[in-house]
């Protein structure tokens, strides 16, 4: 027995030495053949200050690694996924035009589905060492649906109101307080057009606060019974409605045209997935100085955001290089400065050395900006397919 | 030997040109009844078509595109009439271009985010109305996504009463419309009665065309109605654009059959122009016989001509706001000024527009550049008669819908190896900017006086000598606007460069659609003048170089043609 034991670790570790040695050499093999590349990473681009990160990331991996970045700029993730899949229907299996790929819930599980991504490759980068990738973390898991190392982390995302305190003394708290709120000031408050992921994101926030039993949310929705689990939301919606800006009868299309709505004074209460964005618009002079973040009394959604690398990709090396650059803690630190992007990190900070969590530590403030403790508790996003219902039965009940 | 070579010219030019029209046709269609192999789609029939009916709010979809496209054509060919009408012979009607210029130079993106600017609940007009309105928010009625499409019908007009009724200017020179006049007058009509029942007719089958392709493009466009048109839902083609960017495979076939929709809906309306034009032969006929003088022309003709101001007037301020967005630091609701002015919008570090700027510069100066060539290929090597037919085919991609073909022909380009990437776009950008091309150069060229180059010959001058020497610095003005308009169409495109792109190639149109539905109205301001400074950059050489060369060479000017004026 014992014999058995020490002949399987013996045989054991010289091999998980080797596969720690390869990986080490692998991951050399890896950035000299990345030198020199250029990779194309397809990013949702409609927020100038995440742009100008992508930018400065760029600059980085091309001083320290020779691998440039060109950022192609996306009004929806669901363009390069069409791509993607248009490439494989065309039959160019190699050589596709998206080496990198910014992408989250129904995206990656429909990639993901269709066999599009490249990897496991999540483990095999050296940074990946500072992440929590325990089974069911918020980085191993996107949208329920388990990553399977085909995607890597890099920023987190939570969903938040804001308001400007100038003009709304007592912001709801609550979806059913909300409707209060709307009912006695018609036509101050909208929400993005669900067929954008931020107002998709602010229906769920509502169902997961209005659904008698949120634990069956978590389970793909052919296994629940939808109509019972979304009749409160639809009752609440239909109440609701009539009530919103131009009574509901059109929508802003994404999240940045309804803060512009906000700063007009055309509506009082806007909405992001991401809490340090209004300090961040207050800093350009998009929105008023007085605005400020409200967190919804229960808590948010909250989700990870990825990159993932397409199965047909011309620089998979490059784009390992930038995925590993991303959760670098210099990258990650510079990323979530409010001076610069403000994004909280994916890092768990009990893996970084007293240096790495000091330049976190020395992060400069701003009044807008919530501290991660006010942001409360994360509420988990359902599987992506009550999305996808959601917005149908939407579009079905409210388009005429 | 001459006609072989020159039989295959044509042939090459029809093959670079209407060759991705019909493989991009093809490819939707086959989608459209579900046939695409390369997917594992193989199941023809016609369930497409039911995932496409079943789509909440298609109906309206339908209805909107059909009466925004409609409607617009029909007010603006009504107000470009009036417009010429009533300039008709006066000195400003010979100068009519350089007022225009301007909005027929600006792309419709670039029009359409400063009309956002100014007819949005929070846009100038209502900031300015504000104070003396007592308005505490913005209203929460508006022009812009409305649901109606009143927005994208003063868009589409804003762009298409300067095209058509330059059109309708050039058209008149060839008709003696003087002598209408005066001989319907002393019959005892009135100008407007003869303008309406003697003038329009004449001059109908030459601006049938231009006017089809108006028409297919205001049912049809994508950027000036993701912009200024309804959201919930949107027009048909915005529909059709969102189905094919989804993510899940199937909504690509979807899209096909949505895009064959368009297509249909397009060439049903054709053919109502078509029976349209024969009812108002029949009535009119008959209503001329009964002799009566027409006193109601004066005032639907009055009518259209008091319009035209407000329509101008609306699009200079758009313009006008554009340039004053572009530099505001902040500028609050309801301000009617900006609170601070800044250049920051300009010189932004991170995103800078110099990238998008070389892509359009080089689109439009490559693709004006081999649409001049071709056109003039095309043109040199026209026989006398015949070539009607052959001719309209050239058009085809004016009069089809863009989202009826370009989905298709990236996928057809795909399968022949060309990826996403600048060949593709230019290529598609060269599809619409050379039936353009060739639509300014036609009437020039016919009227050209062929003595001049037999005159060449006879002092023997070889034809490429005739055609460089003689005949293109006789044509240089039609040849420079046919330039400008050039450069115009390929800065403008939006669909085929954001399609066959892939994303991945940035115009300052694309960046400028983009940007029209962020936050930041500054920015976006930028990227719209900047779309517009190009094209009528180009617009002013074309129009002022032949006047610096007209007093150089005087006995070389452009013969006038037979105007009866």
């Amino acid at each position: 027995m014992t014999l058995l034991v020490g002949l399987a670790i013996g045989l054991a570790t010289p091999a998980s030495a080797q596969t720690g040695d390869t990986s080490g050499t692998d991951w050399e093999q890896t950035l000299r053949e990345a030198q020199g590349q250029t990779v194309y990473w397809n990013a949702w681009a409609g927020d100038q200050r995440t742009n100008a990160f992508i930018q400065w990331v760029g600059e980085q991996t091309e001083a320290r690694f020779d691998v440039a970045i060109r950022h192609v700029k996306l009004s929806d993730t669901a363009e390069a996924v069409t791509r993607v899949v248009t490439e494989k229907a065309a039959g160019r299996d190699e050589n596709g035009s998206v080496d990198l790929l910014w992408i989250n819930g129904p995206n990656f599980l429909s990639m993901k589905e269709q066999d599009l991504l490249h990897g496991p490759f999540v483990r095999d980068l050296p940074n990946s060492r500072y992440l929590d990738l325990s089974r069911g973390s918020a980085n191993t898991t996107d949208f329920t649906v388990p990553t399977e190392g085909l995607e890597s982390p890099w920023r987190l995302a939570r969903f938040v109101f804001n308001y400007d305190t100038a003009r709304v003394d007592n912001p709801p708290r609550t979806m059913p307080a909300l409707l209060e709120w709307a009912q006695a000031n018609p036509g101050r408050f909208t929400h993005p057009h669900p067929d954008n992921f931020m107002g998709a994101t602010f229906l769920k926030q509502a169902l997961i606060e209005l659904t008698p039993d949120p634990a069956v949310l978590q389970e793909p929705v052919e296994n629940a019974d939808f109509a019972s689990a979304t009749a409160p939301l639809w009752d609440w919606y239909d109440a609701i409605q009539p009530h919103l800006w131009r009574g509901g009868e059109t929508y802003p299309s994404n999240e940045s045209e309804q803060q512009r709505l906000v700063n007009d004074g055309a509506v009082d209460i806007g909405l992001s997935f991401d809490p340090a964005s209004t300090a961040a618009a207050i800093k350009q002079g998009l929105l008023p100085p007085t605005a400020r973040v409200l967190i919804p009394a229960a808590g948010s959604i909250g989700n990870v955001s990825f990159v993932a690398i397409p199965y047909n990709a011309r620089h998979t090396a490059g784009a390992r290089v930038v995925a590993n650059f991303l959760i670098s803690p210099r990258a990650q630190a510079r990323m979530q400065n409010i001076e610069v992007l403000g994004a909280f990190s994916v890092l768990d900070f009990e893996r970084l050395s007293d240096s790495q969590r000091a330049r976190f530590e020395a992060l400069p403030d701003a009044p807008a900006l919530p501290t991660r403790e006010a942001l409360g508790k994360t509420l988990p996003e359902p599987h992506p397919s009550w999305m996808t219902r959601l917005i149908e039965t939407w579009a079905q009940r409210y388009t005429r | 030997m001459k006609n072989v070579r020159r039989t295959g010219l044509r042939a090459l030019i029809i093959a670079v040109l209407i060759g991705p029209v019909l493989l991009g046709v093809a490819q939707t269609l086959s989608a459209a009844f579900g046939w695409l192999p390369a997917l594992g789609e193989r199941t023809i029939g016609l369930a497409p078509w039911r995932t496409l009916l079943d789509q909440p709010g298609l109906a309206t979809s339908v209805q909107l595109t059909l009466w925004t496209g409609i409607s617009a054509t029909v007010i603006g060919f009504a107000l470009a009439f009036g417009l010429v009408a009533s300039l008709h012979g006066r000195a400003m009607g010979r100068s009519l271009m350089p007022w225009l210029a301007p909005f027929l130079a600006a792309p419709h993106a670039a029009i359409a985010i400063g009309l956002a600017f100014v007819l949005a609940p929070s846009g100038w007009l209502l900031r300015l109305l504000a104070a003396p309105l007592d308005l505490t928010h913005p209203p929460a009625w508006a022009l812009v996504g409305d649901p109606l499409g009143i927005g994208l019908i003063l868009g589409l007009l804003v762009k298409e009463v300067p095209f058509l009724a330059l059109i309708m200017t050039a058209s008149l020179s060839h008709l003696p419309v003087r002598r209408w006049l005066i001989q319907a007058r002393s019959l005892g009509y009135t100008p407007a009665a003869t303008w309406l029942r003697v003038v329009l007719p004449m001059m109908w089958p030459q601006i049938r065309l231009p006017t089809l392709i108006v028409l297919s493009y205001a049912l049809s466009n994508v950027d000036m109605a993701l912009i200024l048109g309804p959201a919930n839902p949107p027009v048909l083609a915005v529909t059709v654009l969102r189905a094919y960017t989804a993510p899940e495979l199937s909504s690509l076939l979807t899209a096909g059959a949505g895009a064959a929709l368009q297509a249909i809906g397009v060439l049903i309306t054709f053919a109502g122009v078509w029976a349209f034009e024969r009812l108002i032969g029949v009535i009119g006929r008959t209503r001329l016989r009964r002799g009566r003088r027409g006193r109601l022309s004066g005032v639907a003709l009055g009518l259209a001509q008091a319009l035209n101001p407000i329509l101008l007037g609306m699009a200079s301020a758009a313009i006008a706001a554009l340039a004053v967005w572009s530099v505001t630091w902040r500028w609050s609701w309801p301000k009617p000024l900006p609170e601070q002015l800044s250049m920051a919008a300009w010189q932004q570090p991170g995103d800078s527009w110099i990238g998008p700027l070389g892509h359009s510069l080089l689109f439009a100066g490559v693709t004006t550049a081999l649409a001049l060539m071709l056109a003039i290929a095309w043109l040199e090597t026209e026989q006398r008669r015949g070539a009607s037919l052959l001719a309209g085919i050239l058009y085809l991609p004016l009069l089809l819908p863009q989202i009826g073909f370009l989905p298709g022909l990236q996928f057809g380009f795909l399968q022949l190896g060309i990826g996403p990437g600048l060949l593709a776009v230019g290529w598609a950008h060269l599809l619409f900017v050379f039936p353009y091309v060739l639509l300014v150069l036609v009437g020039p060229w016919r009227g050209y006086d062929p003595l001049l180059s037999r005159q060449a010959a006879s002092l023997g001058a070889g034809p490429l000598r005739r055609l460089f020497r003689v005949k293109l610095p006789v044509l240089l003005a039609p040849v420079l606007a046919a330039g400008a308009i050039g450069v115009a169409v390929s800065i403008a495109q939006y669909l085929p460069t954001l399609i066959m792109g892939g994303g991945r190639i940035n115009t300052l149109t694309t960046e400028a659609v983009s940007l029209a539905s962020g936050a930041d109205r500054r920015i976006t301001a930028v990227y719209a003048i900047l779309q517009m400074l190009i094209p009528v950059a180009a617009y002013g050489i074309a129009i002022i170089a032949p006047m610096l060369r007209g007093r150089r060479h005087r006995l070389l000017r452009e013969p006038r043609y037979a105007t009866g004026d």
